[in-house]
């Protein structure tokens, strides 16, 4: 790495360091019903108006079998209502590119997608989805599936600080607040500045450039239909097309994105994502996207220590968090900048490192760095195509989403994910020294693992058995019309990375991918959906569960033999168990696909 | 059930609620704030042609094949460059047709700029962005075409350098990023000053 990484990379480790502690204040203030913020004044009313006009009453708290009923049921009622408008948006006003309706299993994939705060994409944004789409049905999803993860954490949060309580707070309560004292202020903020980089923000129809240099290109014929002409030999019919203009996109893009950044969604306005020059124009919008991911997450570490009154552990868990995030850059950026033999040997500049589906202004370190960040959140935004990616690089994000997205993590669900990491790592330290496990003067009982077992094991049950089931099945192999195949867009040992990519980040609610599989087939449509669907509500309703058994327990003193929480020794055993259960549990998968294809590049082998 | 029945009017009047707070108010307040404040960029950093027509956006770049022109990346956006349709080319590192696209385009590239047969050729040059519209080129990619450019429009290579230097835009406040040269602003700068063969 050269010394223009290292300086960025310190600068963003010490935005991430010196906010983590007044953002968790805020944060600690917006997750108390009774908490007060300077944003009162404006607010205040308007929270009072929406607990009116819902009928909730924000004194109440309730259980947490009552608090999982109304997350899933608001998550349920929210998804209907997306999947509604994407198959009506033909009838629907702001649609000035007259763009057909969503199909059937593609509407079912991304209401299911954008609801889990996956933000998985099948299609291409611009090409797609009208601006009422992007606008209402998509944005909605942006903002409270990121509220909710991060009420789920607070839940969480509270059922470990609390003793003999039955109750783990409101989640109408959670939601509205964090929504508008937390989410809405930093987005109108952050949109602005987005758009002085030059992110558009308008209603205008697509715009239509000139070219000052006219080409021509070979594109299929179509018949009257739009129907492509096959000739004699079954390949289609290629005839000269003359492009004299280049179509411009328009639309409401700062708004989606400062919430798809914020909130870790990682659903793009364009195809291209954060690679596309509006969605992403300068290094600073970069950076600060960049940043925007990781900000809640680190503070929300902050918010953990303050409300168990152990600051040290709230440390200790983000210095974990810290070292993994550390790790998986330096080895993404290490074999992006080394590139590929396959280049050099043809006779490109080494120096320039692997830049196949880079941009220019970002360049190899900001975008190993993307990389790294947007695969240890949930976020799932890309500003290069991890598909290109050496190996070994696209190793790194793989390998970050099969760990649960615990560095730092998606907005809550980072916290809630490496909170049942830390319960194991007490578990397994407990068995060590062969006493009963103790977390934070609780007793952690084979009720509470099971619970966090759970959560470990679905994500693997998930991610392997739907990759094994693809990787086998003839419907894991369409064609670009999503047809069947024998083969993906990359055959070999990455067309497996593409497959394991795919469920690894649905599974993990992440939403970026090794984009070369045609994933938008009916099949790999629906069972992707259920993938983000299982990963979303198959770790909440058992985290939950765990909050409300935590909850209750009563408080035990603490004595000689008690493992200590925080300092460097927790830190470490936190880090092993992660990449320990991580290990375990994906290695072999890990080997047929990165692995394999790192040693067969050097060796010269082709697909 | 009463709680059911309960919570679900709750989520159903959360939804629309928010939808209307969320995906009504909000982006019209951003939109009111990007109109007023940043015009420009709002709509598109358009830039306008000497007929008032729309040539593009400072920030999307565009297919220049010509040889007076200083010549993109490689895009595997649609067919070249359309705005419409971002994309990179999604090819893995051991794809046969990578490696056969990145060989062609080597080939190319050294004889378009006469370069000799075993000459380093810059990476930009000969892979597809992430975008497919990446509007910029590394300084040494456009150092290396200036000569061709500067041949074909009967220009001095140090005028053709000087208008390479003006195009480029250096890392953000001296750190962020990477240095770039945007190909279209570049290319319009040269045909403002000598006119079209």
């Amino acid at each position: 790495m050269n010394t223009s990484g290292w300086i960025q990379l310190i600068l963003f480790a010490a935005a991430l360091l010196v906010t983590a502690k007044p953002l968790g204040l805020y944060l600690c203030k917006v997750l108390d019903a009774n908490g007060k913020t300077f944003l009162d004044p404006v607010i205040k009313p308007i929270e009072r108006l929406t607990y009116k006009l819902t009928g909730v009453d924000p004194k109440q708290e309730h259980d947490w079998k009552r608090y999982a009923t109304a997350m899933l049921l608001f998550s349920l009622v929210s998804m209907l209502f997306t999947y509604a408008i994407l198959r009506l948006q033909a009838v629907l006003p702001l649609n000035p590119q007259k763009l057909v309706a969503v199909g059937e299993h593609l509407a079912f994939n991304t209401a299911a997608s954008f609801t889990t705060n996956t933000n998985w994409q099948s299609y291409g944004g611009e090409s797609t989805m009208s601006y009422l789409s992007q606008m209402v049905a998509l944005t909605i999803h942006n903002f409270v599936s990121a509220a909710v993860g991060i009420s789920i954490a607070a839940a969480l949060v509270r059922g470990i600080a609390r003793h003999t309580s039955q109750t783990i707070g409101n989640f109408w309560v959670d939601l509205t607040r964090v929504t508008y004292y937390l989410l809405v202020p930093i987005c109108v903020v952050f949109a602005v500045v987005l758009v002085s980089q030059g992110m558009i923000q308008n209603f205008k129809p697509y715009d239509s450039a000139s070219l000052s240099d006219p080409f021509t290109t070979q594109v299929p014929k179509v018949d009257d239909k739009g129907a492509a002409v096959n000739g004699p030999d079954g390949k289609p019919v290629m005839v000269d097309q003359k492009i004299d203009a280049q179509t411009i996109v328009q639309g409401p893009m700062a708004s989606q994105i400062a919430i798809k950044m914020l909130g870790t969604n990682g659903g793009g306005y364009t195809n291209a994502n954060a690679a596309q020059p509006f969605e992403n124009p300068t290094p600073l919008s970069n950076f600060l996207q960049m940043f925007a991911i990781f900000a809640i997450p680190s503070a929300l570490t902050y918010f953990l220590g303050r409300s168990v009154r152990n600051q040290g552990h709230g440390w200790a868990v983000w210095a974990a968090m810290f070292v993994l995030f550390f790790a998986g850059v330096m080895v993404a950026a290490h074999y992006e900048a080394a590139g590929n033999p396959n280049f050099t040997a043809l006779g490109v500049d080494p120096a320039d490192g692997n830049m196949e589906g880079k941009e220019v202004r970002f360049g190899i370190f900001n975008s190993a760095l993307f990389a790294t960040i947007t695969t240890d959140a949930s976020c799932g935004a890309v500003n290069s195509m991890h598909d290109s990616f050496t190996p070994m690089g696209g190793l790194v994000p793989l390998l970050n989403i099969q760990l649960g997205e615990v560095v730092f993590g998606g907005v809550g669900a980072g916290l809630y994910g490496m909170l049942i990491y830390v319960i194991i790592a007490v578990f397994i330290a407990g068995l060590m020294v062969g006493r009963t496990p103790e977390y934070l003067g609780k007793k952690i009982e084979p009720k509470d693992v099971k619970m966090a077992s759970f959560v470990i094991l679905i994500l693997a049950f998930s991610i392997l058995g739907f990759s094994a089931w693809a990787s086998v099945s003839k419907m894991g192999a369409p064609d670009a019309t999503g047809a069947l195949t024998d083969g993906t867009n990359n055959s070999g040992p990455h067309g497996f990375s593409e497959i394991l990519y795919a469920y690894s980040s649905c599974t993990g609610n992440n939403g970026s991918a090794f984009a070369g599989l045609t994933a938008n087939a009916p099949w790999y449509d629906t069972t992707l959906g259920f993938a983000t669907l299982f990963g979303r509500f198959a770790m909440i309703v058992p985290i939950l569960a765990l909050a409300g058994s935590l909850a209750r327990k009563k408080l035990i003193a603490e004595s000689a033999g008690t493992f200590p929480v925080s300092g460097p020794l927790f830190t470490s055993l936190l880090v092993g168990t992660v990449l320990l259960i991580g290990a375990l549990t994906f290695v072999p998968a890990l080997v047929l696909g990165p692995v394999v294809e790192h040693f067969l590049m050097h060796a010269g082998k082709l697909f | 059930m009463n709680t059911i029945i309960k919570e679900t009017t709750t989520a159903v009047l959360a939804t629309l609620l928010f939808a209307l707070v969320l995906c009504g108010i909000y982006p019209v307040i951003i939109w009111g704030a990007g109109q007023l404040l940043f015009p420009h960029q709002a709509n598109g950093s358009l830039i306008e042609g000497s007929d008032r027509k729309t040539v593009g956006s400072e920030l999307l770049g565009q297919n220049f094949t010509s040889a007076k022109y200083f010549h993109p990346r490689p895009s595997s956006a649609g067919t070249g460059y359309d705005a419409a349709n971002s994309s990179g080319s999604n090819l893995g590192p051991t794809s046969q047709k990578l490696i056969d696209a990145v060989k062609q385009r080597v080939a190319d590239y050294r004889a378009e700029n006469g370069l000799a047969a075993d000459a380093l050729v810059p990476g930009d040059a000969v892979t597809a962005s992430g975008s497919g519209l990446d509007p910029h080129i590394s300084p040494k990619n456009a150092l290396l075409q200036a000569s061709r450019v500067a041949r074909e429009r009967g220009l001095g290579v140090d005028v053709v350098k000087t208008e390479i230097d003006k195009a480029t835009t250096a890392a953000q406040f001296g750190i962020l990023g990477e240095a770039g040269v945007n190909v279209l602003k570049l290319n319009l700068a040269l045909d403002a000053m000598s006119p079209k063969k």
